[in-house]
Order: structure tokens, then sequence, then C-alpha cells
């Protein structure tokens, strides 16, 4: 099943949630949306799932009108952030819900719906549980178990929003890779929404990253890490240091001081300069293009993490190898390996 | 501990039981004699069975009225919500002449209804319509938080899996507030059984037909015949013991079912 989204715009009383989204979803595709909060990835999923409808726009499943439709005949699964079980059902009887509301003519009969929900707790791994209540079960099961009711319908797309939100680290981490591996199995057309970059770019085959309504750029979870199209992007994915600078005639400027950075085919004026922590190489003092004192220094893992007070009065904080020698109090000089930089 | 048991004994049990221990002075002949005269026996029949019926009404408009007040926002509707507590307020007399004065046969609905030969005050729908008055607030009252915390997503779940509305209904919400809606249509049933003040200005009070049991213990009362009041006060304390006892049993059923989260 595709997907496509055309000009969506929806407004809450003063509020735009969606700005004019254009997007397409590839059959059997895992897509994350990933976004801060208020930057309407949530809002997009629940119109594609038919629980809002937006102002103006198009949706489209397999190139047929999808809005004319309510959320009962779009066959669409939805998982949602605080699972919405039903809590005076067992985990059976949730699960089997769908197939028991079907209508009459299609509806199976009891064996087969018991198989039906025995093979999907089996899937979820969560077959003994199954005569028990929502409220005796942990935050990780019910997950699964609402992942489980919205596959009983074999629904023709699979949305899951902050799917993992609720959870904690470990079992968060444990649940990504399965969620994973699952989608690796039964292969349907899959959306999840979350704010966290790590979640997207471990779990999805492509990344949608959205703030305020827009789409501001999609790409494999390589392409927005590695080449971000806009400044947002940049401070949003991966830990980012960001400058701001003067661009005039092709020199870049932070503060007064100018930097040994090129500046071609830049415009003039106020801009930021974007460079990865792990990217600020450090060397003597007077090499690289920026000079700092180091303030602090914490090891962290497998790096070490420097506060570094550049000349010019910002302090930034670097990551360098545990090997590289550095104490506080040092005069250092800093190069970028890799740096953007993005006008405004 | 101790100091509920005392408190308790001393509000609750000691009365009680004096009122068993009076009745223990009837031999259970006369115990007998007393409840199965046909005056006493309608009493009660008009007592419990307009009470059921009025608790049944309120369930029903009860829930509607909460589902009002919870999922909609409306203009006026805190003083709506304010309004429902004007019953539980309401002096019991007070109420029951203004609904006698609405009802009488010039009154502002009286008239109408009587011009379609519905006669309310002074007949046992009298009654009927003051259980149905007094006992609203108490199933809104318990319903309400309830349906407050009952996250509004459950429903979209049960659409998105196909559920159309009536199902989602009867299959996704009653359940869930079934303890609550018991629990309500107890209490009101409770209050309506109970009810003095505002029924008996509506009832008319005519022995056999419109004379419910509280009124009769009052007459007995009046009548220095102690015996016969203890005896109907005591039929009608176990019917609302175990009436209260069962909702109960049932709401611990649920509840064991469903823990709060």
């Amino acid at each position: 099943m595709t997907i496509e989204v055309r000009n969506l715009v929806k407004t809450f009383g003063s509020f735009k949630a969606l700005d004019g989204v254009d997007l397409k979803v590839n059959d059997g595709e895992l897509l994350a949306l990933l976004g801060p909060s208020g930057s309407g990835k949530t809002t997009l999923l629940r119109i594609i799932a038919g629980l809002d409808w937006p102002d103006s726009g198009e949706l489209l499943f397999n190139g047929e009108d999808a809005l004319a439709q309510g959320a009962r005949e779009r066959h669409v699964g939805f998982v949602f952030q605080h699972y919405a079980l039903f809590r005076h059902m067992t985990v059976f009887e949730n699960v089997a819900f769908g197939l028991r509301v079907q209508p009459r003519a299609i509806r199976k009969d009891e064996a087969t719906i018991r198989a039906r929900v025995k093979e999907l707790l089996d899937l979820v791994q969560l077959d003994w549980l199954s005569g028990r209540y929502p409220s005796q079960l942990s935050g990780g099961q019910r997950q699964r178990i609402a992942l489980a009711r919205a596959l009983a319908i074999e629904p023709r797309i699979l949305l899951l929003d902050e799917p993992f939100g609720a959870l904690d680290a470990k079992v968060r981490k444990e649940l990504r890779r399965w969620l994973r591996s699952l989608h690796h199995e039964i292969h349907v057309t899959s959306i999840f929404v979350t704010h966290d970059q790590e979640e997207a770019l471990e779990v999805a085959n492509r990344v949608v990253v959205m703030d305020k309504g827009r789409i501001e750029q999609i790409g494999s979870p390589d392409d927005v890490y590695e080449s971000p199209a806009s400044a947002f992007v940049h401070g949003f994915i991966g830990e980012s240091i960001e400058l701001p600078v003067q661009v005039e005639g092709g020199i870049v400027r932070l503060g007064d001081r100018p930097l040994a950075l090129a500046a071609d085919g830049l415009a003039p004026g106020a801009s930021r300069l974007f460079v990865r922590r792990h990217d600020m190489l450090v060397g003597p003092p007077g090499s690289g293009a920026f000079e700092g004192a180091v303030q602090h220094v914490r090891n962290f893992g497998p790096v070490q993490r420097a506060e570094v007070a550049l000349s010019g009065g910002k302090t930034i904080e670097i990551d360098a190898p545990r090997d590289k020698e550095l104490r506080a109090g040092d005069t250092i000089g800093l190069e970028p390996r890799r740096y953007r930089i993005f006008a405004g | 501990m101790g100091l509920t048991l005392s408190w308790l004994s001393v509000i609750i049990l000691i009365p009680l039981a004096g009122l068993f221990l009076k009745s223990l002075e009837l031999s259970p002949e006369q115990f007998w004699n007393i409840l199965s005269s046909r005056r006493t026996l309608n009493a009660l029949r008009v007592s419990f069975g307009l009470a059921f019926a009025a608790a049944c009404v309120n369930l029903v408009m009860g829930s509607i009225i909460v589902w009002a007040l919870v999922r909609y926002r409306f203009p006026g509707r805190r003083l709506f919500d304010a309004i429902v507590d004007v019953p539980f307020a309401l002096p019991t007399a007070v109420a029951g002449v203004a609904l006698t004065a609405l009802f009488a046969e010039k009154g502002w609905l009286g008239a109408p209804l009587a011009a379609l030969g519905i006669k309310v005050a002074f007949t046992p729908v009298g009654i009927f319509v003051a259980m149905i008055f007094i006992g609203i607030p108490f199933v809104v009252r318990t319903v309400q938080p309830v349906l407050q915390d009952l996250d509004p997503e459950i429903e979209e779940a049960a659409g998105s899996l196909g559920a159309n509305r009536w199902q989602t209904i009867i299959r996704v919400i009653l359940p869930s507030l079934a303890p609550a809606l018991l629990t309500g249509l107890a209490l009101a049933f409770a209050r309506a059984v109970g009810e003095y003040g505002s029924v008996i200005f509506i009832a008319g009070n005519l022995p056999n037909v419109s004379e419910i049991a509280p009124l009769l213990i009052v007459i007995r009362l009046s009548e220095y015949r102690y015996a016969d009041a203890t005896a109907i006060a005591v039929v009608m304390l176990v019917v609302s013991f175990v009436v209260i006892l069962t909702v109960n049993r049932l709401q611990r059923w649920a509840q064991s079912r469903m823990p709060a989260r």
C-alpha cells in the first residue's frame, strides 16, 4: 500500500499544525516522522488514520481518495502512545476485539478467531499473558499487546504514535530492535512518530524531519545525519555546535575575528555555522580556524567532552578521542573537519 | 481504627440495634400479621416499586446528562453542572411544595398534562416524579468522575479497529462505566426508598394507593402503635441492606477484573 499526501493543511484555532505537507510513502516501507513537539507529526499521523480531518489537501491510498472514508473503513492499524487498551477485557479479548466487531457477513467463526489471536500473541511473544488484564502488565507488554490488537484486523497500513514514548530507556531499546525485526517479518507499510532522533535513525528506512507544520527534509537515516538540508535539521539531529557568524565579501567572521573557512557561494549577511562535536579537531594553539581555552574535561564513554571558551566569547562543547591529552587551562586550536553554514 | 469503629457504632450501629431490639418485643405471629396487612404490603410495594422504577429512569437520564457534561463544551455548562446538585441541597419539603405546585391541576405542567388526561399530583405518578427529582444527582455524581477518567482514545481505538458507534458504546464504554453505573443506581434507589419530605406533599397519601412506607411508619407512630412502626422499619432496613450489600459485591467483582490502572 502506498500513501500519498498532497498539500495538507490543518489548523487548530490560530495554530497551524500542518502548513502544506507533501509526502509519498512507498509500499512496505518503515517511515519515521521525526520532530519536536508541536511540529505537526502526530496530527499528520491522525489524519492518515482518519481520526482527524484536514482543512484542505489530499490523502491517497494506492492512488484512491482516502479522505472520503472514516477510520472504520480505512483498515489502518493505529497504536496509541498510551496504548488505549480496553481495561475491562483480558489481553486475549483486547486482541480479538477487531475480529469480533466485524460485520456479520465476513466475521470469522470462534475457532478461527481463537487461532488468529493465538498466532498474534505468539508473534508479539506474549502468549502466556492471554488471560491477564491490561492493568496487570508492564508498559512494554501493554505496548506489544496494543500492537497485536492493531495487527489483528490485517491492516493495510500500520501507524504508531510515539510507540516507545512512555517506556524506560532499556525497554525502549529492546522494543526498537524488536519492532524493526517485526516489520521485516510482516512487511506492512508502517509510519511511526517520534521526537527521539536516535529512535528514528535506528529503526526507520526513511526519516521525515518536521518542524512547525512543515517537512524540513526527507531522506535515509544517513542522508539526514550526514547532509542536513536546513539549519533546523542540523541542529535537531546529532549533537551540533552552533555559532552565529557574519559572511562578508567571501570571508566568514565570528564576532570581529575572520575565520579561515571557505565561504564560496554563501549569501552575505548574518548566518549560522554548524559543526558536529566530534568533527572539531584539536591541535596546537594557532592551528585551525578557532582558538580557545579548555574549561572542563569529562570522560564520556568512548570520548572525552571538553568545554572550550572560544576567543570571541562563546563557549562550546567538543568531543575528542580519549587518547588526546586535554587539560583544563590549556589553550588549543580547533579545526572543523566538516561544517555547514546556513543563512539566517 | 478504634475511633472509627466507635464512631460508626454510635452513629449507625447502636440506633439500628435499638430498632431490632424493639421489634423483638413482637411475637413472630404479630410481626407477620402487621406485615401481611393489606395496607402495609401496599405501602411497601409503592415505596420499593416506584423507587426502583425511578432509579432506572435516573440511570438512563443521568448517564445522558453526564455524557453531555463531560464530553461537550457548551455555554452554561458550569451552571448546569451546579444545578445537578440542587436536589441534594434543597430542603425536601421545599422540593415537595415546588413539585406539587408545578404538577397540580392548575400548575404550569399540571394544566397541560391534565388536558391530556394525565394526572400527576396526588397520584402514584407524583411519587415517581418526586423520586426521580431527588435521585438524579446520585447517578450523575457517581458516574461523572469515572467518565472523566475514561480516555477518549479508547473510543478512537475501537473505531480504528472497525467498531461502529453502537459497538463502541456497548462493548467498550458501558462495561468500563458499569461499576459506577451500578453504584449510582443503588444510591438513587436507596435515597428514593427513604424519601419522605418531598413525596408526602405530592403523593396525596391515599392508603393502599399512594401511601409510601415511611409515611405509614409516621402514621403508626402518631397512633402510638410503636410495634407496627418498628416492624415496617425493620423490613425496610433489611431490604436496603441487602441492596447495598449486593451492589458492593458486584462492584468488588467488577473491580477485581479491572483495578484502577
